[in-house]
């Protein structure tokens, strides 16, 4: 009968010595397969008288669980070298470069405009739009420019070819006209923006033959010129993310506004920036007034009883000012290098909770 | 309009300087542009005297001088200039000084190893004059080192306002002085006109030839005898150079004067070049005239004259006649004042393409109640200038009716300007501003004066009171807010537009914003192009067609960005596309381009855009929009300028929602680009409403099962009738359906294609058998083979 500590000894020895999974399985099928050593060992207890296994039973069991106990660990510890080996025969450059995704940006335009409507549609403004061919009664008539005026003329002024009984159509020199189409339609209260493009016979660095406005009106029986500063001067706080803008009015001359008056707003220009509510220059931000009550009326709008003030300025201009961009003209070139440059991210959607930019 | 302050100070009597009253105009709208003061750019510069001018030791064309600036030392200073000489007083700038030529500080120099501690200075260094040839001399009796600006008579500073269009009465001197003095910055102080006793009777008389509209309502004039032209007075010399204008003679100069001292424009005829009578009348069609400018117009019956018995010798308001216009040589003259509808002149003014300070003036409209008073001050000025002796004044016609009443209801100021002015100041202001008040109740009655024909209501009164009172008083007022919390305001189509905006930029589009108008060959290429999309005047020829699509200017756009190296691109665009020239005749799209062959890459092979690119990106845009994917059908066919056998239609019933495909090789090449463009344009009015609410959901908690078929079907059977096949098989079963393999070639007949589907199916009550799946497989194959003759590939 072999000694149980030499035969322990033997097979720890041999598992120890197993170098990968198969050896270590030779190993087992020797001692734990069915007719191994440990096996067997516990086969012959059939055989033994009662006093004999009394003795043998727990020393052949022990010898069992701890060989078989060796031979798991032996085994995790190979499985885990393989791994190892894997691993590192897996490793990668990981300073090469992804897989190209392009990168799509969203307009400056776009952008401004989300954050200027953001802004109005906190004071209950809602968004009013209309087309860019627009009729001349809504676009001038109505909004009480007179046929001679100025502004009407072929120099400022972008015609459609004459229709059939000659009259002729424009390219919207105001987003205006979408307050005549709303005062039309709609019985005041009146809060609205009016958002789009105008166009302009115009064109140098300041000046493109078509840019964006963005109007404000609101028709009520209560609202007047300290409710339309206060308004101004609230939007430029929440738009340049500011704690403090100074408006200067001036009086001014629109025929759709009595009184008119443009703002100017306190500025710094020394640093090669600008900055706003500080400083000690004027920038000259929105045209504006009480509505002319000849507008009004035009509009089906009784203005003994209802008034309210309008105001105007470029949204392309507002993106100038906030972004740092120096040409308008560049807004419509639709150079990658620009629109990667000045463009916003998908993601940066303007919120009053998160802020309007970042 | 530009005014030097002496000139202002003759109607004005104030203390105030040119930067108080320069801030004041612009505050009462009146905004000025420019104030000149070279006084100002002078001011650190002094009266030196040359003791003595030797030649430099070094350099032959150079002075060695030394000054007297005032200081208790004579000063050695270098100059180069040809008439440096002793005996001189001239402006000098010690080392510190600011040049306004260079803008910068002089310093102590050394010139020729000589040391130079200032500098005697030339019109242009100082930026008054444009004489370089030499140093400034000064009068003898200026006094050493006073300032050099009283010695330079730069102690004027000249103001320039504009003046907007409905402020006709400020184009004169005298009325920015009006306004000036009711805004409190002093009195008006303007002097009464005299009237000039006639010494005969007229020997011209003035006739108004109109049918119906007159152009001209009111005509004065009068003849003036004996005078003797030549120039005109110093001072008035001055101030017409002050102005900006030339004095030419002393009876031009006189209606110049005129013109911009009181707004009133006149005309002076010489008499004797006059033939006849005068009168005021219509032009003949294609009448000529040699106007002042050297110009000959050829007038129409639209376009007023003043004409003698023969021929028209003055077009009314804008400008007078070569023929008739008075010389050196001129000795009897009728003088013209008259009141020209603002209208008429406008128009004339435009088609002949005239701009002058008559027409100017005229077309806001001037003060109906000045014509003879006008016509007086001139006769003063000339008899003063000229000698000679006035005729009596002839007037026809009648001073066109100004007078009209306004009510003005107390409160109105605080109602509309939000602030509150007492009301004896709102009365006190308007009067200053020449409107008559009157108390009617509890409201005035205010009646505005001659001159301010833009005052229709109560709200330009408004406008009065508050720019007068002063805009900065004007308070902020919080507005009420409608709701405690803002509620949403952006209508769905708005919604979508956002959406789809960021969705296209998140799939690495760049968004562009392009211009509406194209050139018409590029809209032609894209169903556009026609007359009806014509702009009449466009800004340049290559913007004269209203765009179809934003797809042209995207693909112009793309290829300039190819130029400059850029080969593989995304751009979309949301905006206008026009359908017609009228109004409401566009529909808003958005378009994308993806342009090039791929971009290459360690891990791949360059994938170059195609189809199915632009579709993904309509699918992805739909679902974005609606909320949910997008169930409409895809159809084979898209618009002319795609590729015919690689683009589709996705439409609800006849309403399309978007085309897309790659572009026609003819498309791309028109706009010389490189590589394949794909497409799509996705017309936003016509996406539905999205009615996806979210509904309670209860998730199967029976295994899915997913299983495979390949089907063999002719080329021409397209994937998504298989795909509809199999679905229908089983709805119950059935979640989705997906194809996974198209193949052609070997092992596959000529002529047919196998097709693999993975089919997913979701029991809801138990757990599907063996048996019962076999059963599905075996109703799909029979769905698919029925719907598509395909079989199942062995």
């Amino acid at each position: 009968m072999t000694d149980i500590s030499t035969l322990e000894s033997l097979h720890l020895a041999n598992i120890a010595a197993a170098t990968d999974e198969a050896a270590l399985e030779v190993v087992r099928v020797a001692t734990l397969g069915k007719k191994g050593t440990i096996s067997n060992l516990l086969k012959s207890l059939g055989a033994m008288s009662p006093e004999e296994k009394k003795v043998n039973g727990p020393a052949f069991n022990g010898l069992r669980d701890r060989v078989q106990k060796a031979i798991a660990a032996r085994k995790g510890e190979l499985e885990e070298a393989a791994l190892n080996t894997r691993l590192a025969s897996e490793c990668v450059d990981i300073t090469l470069p992804v897989r190209p995704e392009p990168q799509g940006t969203v307009h400056p335009v776009s952008q401004v405009f989300d954050e200027v409507v953001a802004i109005f549609a906190d004071l209950g403004f809602s968004v009013a739009e209309g087309p860019d061919v627009e009729f001349d009664d809504y676009n001038f008539t109505k909004l009480n420019t007179p046929p001679d005026h100025p502004a009407r003329q072929m120099q400022d002024t972008f015609y459609m070819a004459p229709q059939t009984d000659g009259s002729r159509h424009v390219l919207r020199t105001q987003t205006s006209a979408v307050q005549v189409r709303t005062m039309l339609v709609q019985k005041p209260p009146i809060r609205i923006i009016s958002p789009g493009r105008t166009y302009r016979r115009d064109s140098d660095a300041t000046h493109s033959p078509m840019f964006h406005q963005i109007e404000g009106l609101v028709v009520d029986e209560v609202t007047h010129l300290g409710h339309l500063k206060w308004t101004l001067e609230e939007f430029l706080k929440a738009f340049f993310e500011i704690d403090h803008a100074e408006l200067r009015a001036r009086p001014s001359y629109f025929p759709f506004t009595e009184p008119s008056l443009e703002w100017d707003v306190r500025c710094d220009r020394s640093g090669g920036h600008i900055k706003f509510g500080t400083g000690n220059d004027w920038l000259e931000i929105f045209g504006s007034g009480m509505v002319n009550p000849h507008v009004l009326e035009n509009c089906g709008i009784d203005s003994k009883k209802f008034q309210g003030y309008a105001f105007g300025g470029g949204i392309d201009r507002l993106a100038m000012l906030k972004y740092g961009i120096p040409d308008i003209r560049s807004f419509f070139e639709s150079d990658l290098r620009w629109l990667k440059a000045y463009g916003f991210t998908a993601f940066d959607i303007p919120t009053l909770d998160g802020g309007l930019s970042r | 309009m530009k005014f030097p302050l002496s000139w202002l100070k003759d109607h004005l009597e104030t203390d105030a300087d040119a930067q108080t009253i320069a801030a004041k105009l612009t505050a009462i709208g009146l905004e000025v542009e420019t104030v000149e003061d070279a006084g100002v750019r002078v001011k650190d510069f002094v009266v030196a005297y040359v003791i003595s001018a030797d030649k430099h030791p070094n350099a032959d064309r150079l002075h060695l001088c030394s000054v007297d600036a005032g200081g208790k030392e004579p000063v050695q200073v270098v100059c180069g200039a040809p008439n440096a000489r002793a005996g001189i007083k001239v402006v000098f700038a010690k080392p510190g000084t600011v040049i306004p030529v260079s803008g910068e500080a002089l310093k102590v120099g050394t010139i020729r190893g000589v040391e130079s501690r200032g500098m005697m200075c030339s019109g242009r260094e100082l930026l008054i004059s444009d004489d370089h040839d030499g140093i400034i001399e000064l009068a003898a009796d200026a006094v050493v080192g006073a300032p050099a600006a009283t010695a330079l008579g730069l102690t004027d500073p000249v103001i320039d306002i504009s003046i907007t269009p409905n402020r006709g009465d400020c184009t004169s001197v005298w009325g920015v002085a009006r306004d000036l003095a009711a805004a409190g910055l002093g009195k008006l102080k303007t002097p009464k006109v005299e009237k000039v006793d006639g010494k005969f009777p007229s020997p011209k008389t003035i006739s108004l030839h109109f049918n119906s509209k007159s152009a001209c309502p009111l005509f004065a004039g009068r003849v003036i005898r004996n005078v003797k032209n030549g120039p005109s007075p110093a001072w008035a010399q001055e101030r017409l150079k002050a102005i900006g204008l030339r004095p030419i003679n002393a009876l031009v100069d006189v209606t110049n004067l005129i013109s911009h001292d009181r707004g009133r424009p006149l005309h002076v005829f010489d008499a004797d070049k006059l033939n006849g009578n005068v009168q005021a009348r219509f032009a003949q069609d294609g009448e000529k005239l040699l106007a002042l400018d050297g110009k000959t117009y050829t007038l129409d019956g639209e376009m007023c004259v003043i004409a003698d018995d023969t021929a028209a010798q003055s077009i009314a308001g804008v400008m007078g006649g070569e023929d008739t216009g008075s010389t050196e040589t001129t000795t009897n003259v009728f003088v013209e004042s008259a009141w020209f509808e603002p209208v008429s002149v406008a128009a004339t003014g435009r088609k002949l393409q005239i701009t002058s300070d008559a027409r100017y003036r005229f077309e806001r409209g001037v003060d109906p109640e000045f014509v003879v008073p006008g016509l007086e001050l001139a006769t003063k000025l000339i008899l003063e200038w000229c000698g000679g002796e006035p005729s009596d004044i002839v007037v026809v016609g009648e001073v066109p009716a100004w007078k009209r009443e306004i009510a003005f209801p107390a409160g109105t100021v605080e109602r509309i300007g939000g602030l509150k002015v007492e009301k004896e100041r709102i009365v006190e202001i308007l009067n200053h501003l020449g409107f008559g008040v009157s108390e009617a109740g509890d409201a005035l009655k205010v009646v505005p004066p001659s001159w301010r024909s833009d005052i229709d209501g109560a709200a330009d009164l408004v406008e009065e009171v508050v720019r007068i009172y002063g805009l900065e008083h004007v308070p902020s007022v919080p507005m009420e807010r409608p709701h405690a919390i803002a509620r949403p305001v952006l209508t769905s189509s708005q919604k979508r537009r956002r959406l789809i905006r960021r969705a296209l930029a998140s799939r690495g589009f760049n968004e562009a914003v392009t211009y509406s108008f194209i050139p018409r060959a590029h809209a032609s290429l894209f169903g556009g192009g026609d007359d009806v999309r014509q702009l009449e005047n466009p800004i340049a020829a290559e913007m004269d067609a209203l765009r179809p699509s934003p797809l042209p200017s995207l693909l112009a756009a793309a290829a300039r960005n190819q130029a400059r190296g850029f080969t593989d691109l995304q751009l979309f665009e949301i905006g206008a596309a026009f359908q017609s020239g009228v109004p409401g005749g566009q529909q808003t799209i958005a378009a994308g381009i993806r342009v090039g062959s791929g971009v290459r890459s360690w891990t791949k092979a360059a994938h170059p855009a195609d189809a199915f690119d632009v579709k993904a990106d309509v699918l992805a845009s739909l679902e974005v929009a609606m909320g949910s994917p997008m169930m409409a059908p895809i159809k084979a066919t898209a618009p002319a300028w795609y590729h015919p056998g690689r683009s589709g239609t996705l439409a609800l019933g006849p309403k399309v929602l978007a085309v897309f495909g790659e572009l026609h090789p003819k498309i791309v090449a028109a706009f010389d680009l490189t590589g394949p463009v794909a497409a799509f344009e996705l017309i936003l009015d016509a996406i539905p409403e999205s009615k996806t609410k979210k509904t309670s959901f209860s998730p199967s908690p029976y295994q899915a099962v997913e299983r495979d078929f390949a089907f063999v079907v002719n080329s021409s059977v397209s994937a998504d009738d298989v795909v509809k096949a199999a679905k229908t098989a089983e709805r119950a079963l059935i979640e989705s359906v997906a194809v996974f393999d198209v193949y052609e070639g070997k092992g596959v007949p000529e002529g047919r294609k196998s097709l693999a589907i993975t089919v997913r199916l979701q029991p809801k009550d138990k757990t599907l058998t063996d048996a019962e799946i076999e059963s599905v497989g075996q109703k799909i194959v029979a769905s698919v083979a029925k719907a598509t003759g395909g079989t199942l590939r062995s």
